[in-house]
């Protein structure tokens, strides 16, 4: 296998209030609520650091494992979402550690703040996310299946060694795994995308996947 | 020649990359490239001759993740035995007749220490440690600590390595797009750091291309007073026709590298994506330059995990807030071991403008070198200014300073030969810049004269020790005007006279020279003024005095260090405010009101608003009635608007934050009254072992702080025997448990066997992000608390009960 890892850095991606209220567990938000937001927004805005790190692998499917040549891992779920794809995107982002050292600053001295921090940093992890997905989108001219994380459906947590390893998160972005398998900045993600030939990438809400019907965070379908 | 010997004057070419080569050669994503020297020694040996006859000086053994955490112990000694065989073989063939040296390399341990990850210092240093002895026993000549991104890791390998050999240290990181660690450094201040502990060479390595890094290249240059050491990456790779290449080639990476060398840079190879090619190009091109000889730059400079301070003509303000003496509520805080209050007096201190945090812990009633590491830890992990450690205690200097991530400075040394004999050592050792007092066994000379002896003596003794001038300040000692009114000319005339003749910079505790006496404040403004032009570089001082930050300000504005008096004039916007807040209230407001106004400002999350009232309030009310008649029912209604969902999380918390400003108000009148507070009961609350999030179980402290729970939090990752210990320590009848992954559950759930088994009594309640209410039950706990209120109204019918 001759990929390579690539790094890439992002900024500028637009910020989703609606979003950061959805992660903060606000249905509706008083002005003092706002304002706390964007207080916190700017805060944070010149200290995140986006970045991305990915290889491309090859995939071969034998009813629920998934080989990737370096790796190969059983998950119902990840064979499904993957089905037909004969390449993949494993790919790791972070937006950095400040966003962290925020969150547990404020975590002893404004525990609102730190709670809105938090929603900040949820919500921009997923917009690197879906940034990321979109310009691989455009330069592979190819679609892309939902992204799939470990710890999705029955994907265990513990293929995040064998990710981790393959990517080499540490040396290129700057990410850590923790011995309980917790990802360090915590505003992490890793997740599989399968690249499919008919261009059209399916769009889903995300939260019409998953099965935790009374989540305070599930978004408005 | 021994490989120092060769640094001090020549260019020191060292080797290029291995990861890539091996790949190439069938090395497999994922699989440990440290294996190949027991499983592929001819290949490995191959690649280092070819570095040696490319014409590198210095060959990095095949040892860069070989550790403890990586391999078993024996693994490791037959990985790093036959790596560095490997390499000395290659020397042996190598037919360059250039020096020859072979390094132990030491990379990251690729886990990320505490608290921004979940890998103790101390435990860190150990690993390393093993891989260093190792080194040291299977012969290198050097230690080459590379590609390190985080500034802490880089201490623990130096300490390591300094620990436990005598061999020469290079020490290089990796510097991101943004010229900065991973972590945050800045490269001033990893040389402030690295230097301070002894390294022999500083620099950069990985992650960029020559022309990328040379910004960073530069600002080594600029400020290190040791060899800087440069290996870029072949540029970014890409992959052509199924092969990984790099964008940079072998002669374009030589020319760029040419123009570094010229301008100061004393060791230079490469790194990911370069090979023997590289090395050969650039030694063939640079074979006519001569090494830049390396200048010591003499700077007085200290450092955080993210920048350096240089102390120069501008002023430096160092803050004096975080220290119990003559602050009750302080003490109350230290020996309920309230971190959090600690926190909150260097962060408001931060707000204020100062540029190093003074810490002090010192009470008689508390284990100081214990409390001194933890605040040092905590206030590192939220404030990115740097400390000072301040502790007459060398036991506690001392942890204090193995685990500062930076060159701290050091509260104090004096000329006493004891002070001398115990502190120096350890300025050795961890670097640092030491605060030294002009006085001696015989006590504080009167005269300036006298004063100036002293600091000649220690500057002596100081260079027995090998530290250098540049990390001495001397404090020339202020004492009162009012006990002897010529005390104040000593001072200044000392003061001057060392700045003058011994050319070192001067600190001072600038309010003790006020003491007994009326409105300080204006004392200290003036006397701060006159020390300054004395050429004072640092003040110890109280940035909410206003005199003393006006001093500053007009100072920095009259002497030319404040570009269109902007600083001044930003600051001036709070010199009026404080005006305005000083006059008397206008209007006069009825009791009813201002207690209406109170339950509001809970009620909006107004914190200072809701801290002035209570303030106006307690003039002429009781403590306790404010909190029973106002506080608790403002939260009370809040807590009922979050229960049946009109009022969401964030709100409920900038009530509990306004409430908390309201208590803290009211605990410090009580403190001042010595008044004890009437705390409910104790509640143990922790995050359990293996988990480091911590923001639910800090929203449940607040709102049980609030409902007036006297919550002892023990933090995040916490151990089960740690959480068992204290409940009964304490007799806690309720403890507790947060969890965030499903990973970490099975800790909780041994925290509650331990508890079952040793404190029967305790009830406990558990929550978090994977919990459910049959999940808990399955553990074993007494109680699911879906939310923060939920948790409260638990506790309080479980201390009801009893």
């Amino acid at each position: 296998m001759n990929t390579v890892i690539i790094t890439e850095a992002f900024c500028g991606i637009p910020f989703c209030e609606k979003e950061i209220l959805r992660y903060a567990g606000c249905r509706s938000a008083d002005d003092e609520v706002i304002h706390l937001m964007r207080d916190c927004i700017e805060e944070i805005r010149d200290k995140l650091k986006c970045r991305v790190c990915c290889r491309e692998l090859t995939l071969s499917l034998r009813d629920d494992v998934c080989d990737f040549g370096c790796f190969s891992v059983k998950s119902k779920g990840l064979a499904k979402n993957l089905s037909g794809c004969e390449s993949v995107i494993l790919f790791a982002a972070t937006v950095g550690i400040e966003a962290d050292r925020l969150i547990s600053k404020y975590g002893h001295l404004s525990p609102a703040r730190a709670l809105m921090l938090q929603a900040i940093g949820a919500e921009r992890i997923e917009a690197l996310c879906d940034a990321f997905c979109k310009s691989i989108e455009a330069k592979k001219g190819m679609g892309l299946r939902p992204r799939f994380s470990p710890g999705y459906g029955d994907l265990s947590l513990s293929v995040q060694r064998e990710i981790f390893s393959v990517l080499e998160c540490e040396k290129h972005i700057g990410l850590y795994l923790g011995d309980s398998l917790l990802m360090s900045p915590s505003k992490s993600v890793t997740a599989f995308v399968g690249l499919t030939p008919d261009k059209a990438t399916e769009t889903v809400n995300k939260c019409s996947l998953c099965d935790k019907k009374d989540c305070t965070y599930r978004g408005i379908l | 020649m021994t490989f120092s010997e060769f640094l001090k004057t020549n260019l020191v070419y060292l080797d290029g990359g291995m990861g890539t080569l091996l790949q190439n050669r069938g090395l497999r994503p994922g699989e440990h490239p440290e294996r190949w020297n027991i499983t592929h020694p001819d290949i490995i040996t191959n690649i280092h001759k070819d570095y040696f006859d490319a014409g590198s000086n210095v060959v990095c053994a095949n040892t860069f993740g070989a550790n403890s955490l990586k391999f078993s112990e024996a693994e490791l000694e037959e990985i790093i035995g036959a790596a560095l065989a490997n390499a000395k073989a290659a020397r042996v063939m190598s037919t360059s007749r250039s020096e020859k040296f072979v390094a132990l390399d030491i990379g990251s341990l690729g886990k990320l220490l505490k608290p921004l990850g979940d890998l103790d210092f101390e435990d860190a240093v150990s690993v390393f440690s093993k891989t260093v002895k190792l080194g040291v026993k299977y012969g290198a000549d050097l230690i080459f600590i590379e590609t390190m991104n985080d500034s802490y890791e880089t201490k623990a390998a130096l300490l390591a390595a300094k620990e436990n050999s005598e061999l020469p240290i290079m020490v290089s990181n990796a510097y991101g797009e943004d010229g900065k660690l991973m972590t945050g450094a800045s490269p001033a201040a990893m040389v402030a750091m690295l230097e301070g502990m002894g390294a022999d060479a500083v620099g950069a390595n990985c992650s960029l291309g020559p022309r990328q890094l040379s910004g960073v290249a530069l600002e080594l240059l600029e400020n290190a007073s040791v060899p800087v050491i440069l290996k870029p990456n072949a540029g970014l790779p890409r992959v052509q026709d199924g092969k990984t290449v790099y964008d940079v080639t072998a002669d374009e990476f030589s020319d760029e590298l040419s123009e570094l060398i010229k301008k100061g840079v004393r060791a230079i190879g490469g790194c990911c994506g370069t090979t023997p090619e590289y090395i050969k190009a650039l030694t063939h091109k640079t074979a006519s330059l001569s090494p830049v000889p390396v200048k010591e730059k003499n700077f007085t400079v200290v450092s955080s995990f993210s920048h350096a301070v240089k102390f120069g003509d501008a002023p430096i303000l160092i803050g004096e807030r975080i220290n119990p003496t003559g602050k009750k509520r302080f003490k109350q805080a230290l020996l309920e071991n309230d971190i959090g209050y600690i926190l909150g007096e260097g962060a408001a201190q931060q707000e204020k403008g100062v540029h190093i945090l003074d810490v002090n812990v010192g009470l008689p009633d508390i284990d100081e070198p214990l409390m001194l590491e933890n605040a040092v830890c905590e206030l590192q992990a939220v404030t990115s200014l740097t400390l000072q450690i301040d502790t007459a205690n060398v036991t506690a200097m001392e942890r204090a300073l193995r685990r500062y991530n930076g060159k701290a400075m050091i509260n104090s040394v004096n000329g006493k030969r004891e002070s001398m004999e115990s502190i120096f050592p350890l300025v050795k050792k961890y670097g640092g810049l030491v605060v030294a007092l002009t006085l001696d066994e015989n006590g504080i000379p009167q005269s300036a004269a006298g004063r100036f002896a002293i600091a000649e003596k220690i500057l002596k003794v100081a260079k027995e020790y090998g530290i250098a001038k540049k990390d001495i300040i001397f404090d020339t000692l202020a004492m009162t005007i009012s006990a002897d009114n010529k005390s104040a000319l000593a001072t200044l005339e000392a003061l001057g006279r060392i700045k003058n003749e011994l050319g070192c910079h001067t600190s001072l505790g600038v309010s003790n020279v006020s003491f007994g006496l009326p409105h300080r404040d204006a004392i200290n403004g003036t006397f701060f003024a006159l020390a300054l032009e004395n050429g004072l570089s640092a003040a110890i001082m109280n940035p909410y005095s206003s005199d003393m930050m006006k001093t500053y300000y007009s100072y920095r504005a009259l002497k030319g260090f404040d570009e269109n008096c902007a600083d001044y004039i930003a600051a001036a916007e709070s010199f009026a405010e404080a005006a305005i807040t000083a006059a008397p209230a206008q209007t006069q407001k009825s009791t009813e009101e201002i207690k209406s106004e109170l339950q509001r400002a809970i009620a909006k999350g107004f914190k200072d608003k809701a801290a002035e009232i209570t303030k106006e309030l307690l003039a002429f009310t009781a403590p306790l009635d404010i909190v029973k008649n106002e506080i608790i029912p403002a939260l009370n209604t809040v807590g009922k608007g979050f229960e049946e969902k009109t009022v969401y999380l964030p709100q409920l918390l900038m009530s509990a934050e306004a409430a908390k400003s309201a208590f803290e108000q009211i605990k410090t009148a009580m403190s001042e009254n010595t008044q004890k507070s009437t705390k409910k009961g104790t509640f143990v609350i922790a995050t359990v072992h293996g988990d480091i999030h911590d923001i639910g179980k800090n929203i449940v402290r607040l709102l049980l702080e609030n409902y007036g729970f006297d919550v002892v939090d023990l933090g995040k990752d916490v151990p089960p025997e740690k959480v068992v210990e204290t409940v009964v320590r304490l007799n806690a009848p309720i403890a507790g448990l947060s969890a965030l992954m499903t990973t970490t559950v099975p800790a909780m759930e041994e925290t509650i066997k331990l508890l079952r088994k040793d404190a029967p009594w305790c009830k406990v309640i558990v929550g978090g992000a994977v919990l459910t209410k049959e999940y808990a039950e399955k553990l074993g706990a007494d109680k699911y608390a879906r939310d923060a209120m939920e948790a409260v109204r638990y506790a309080e019918s479980v201390l009801s009960v009893k």
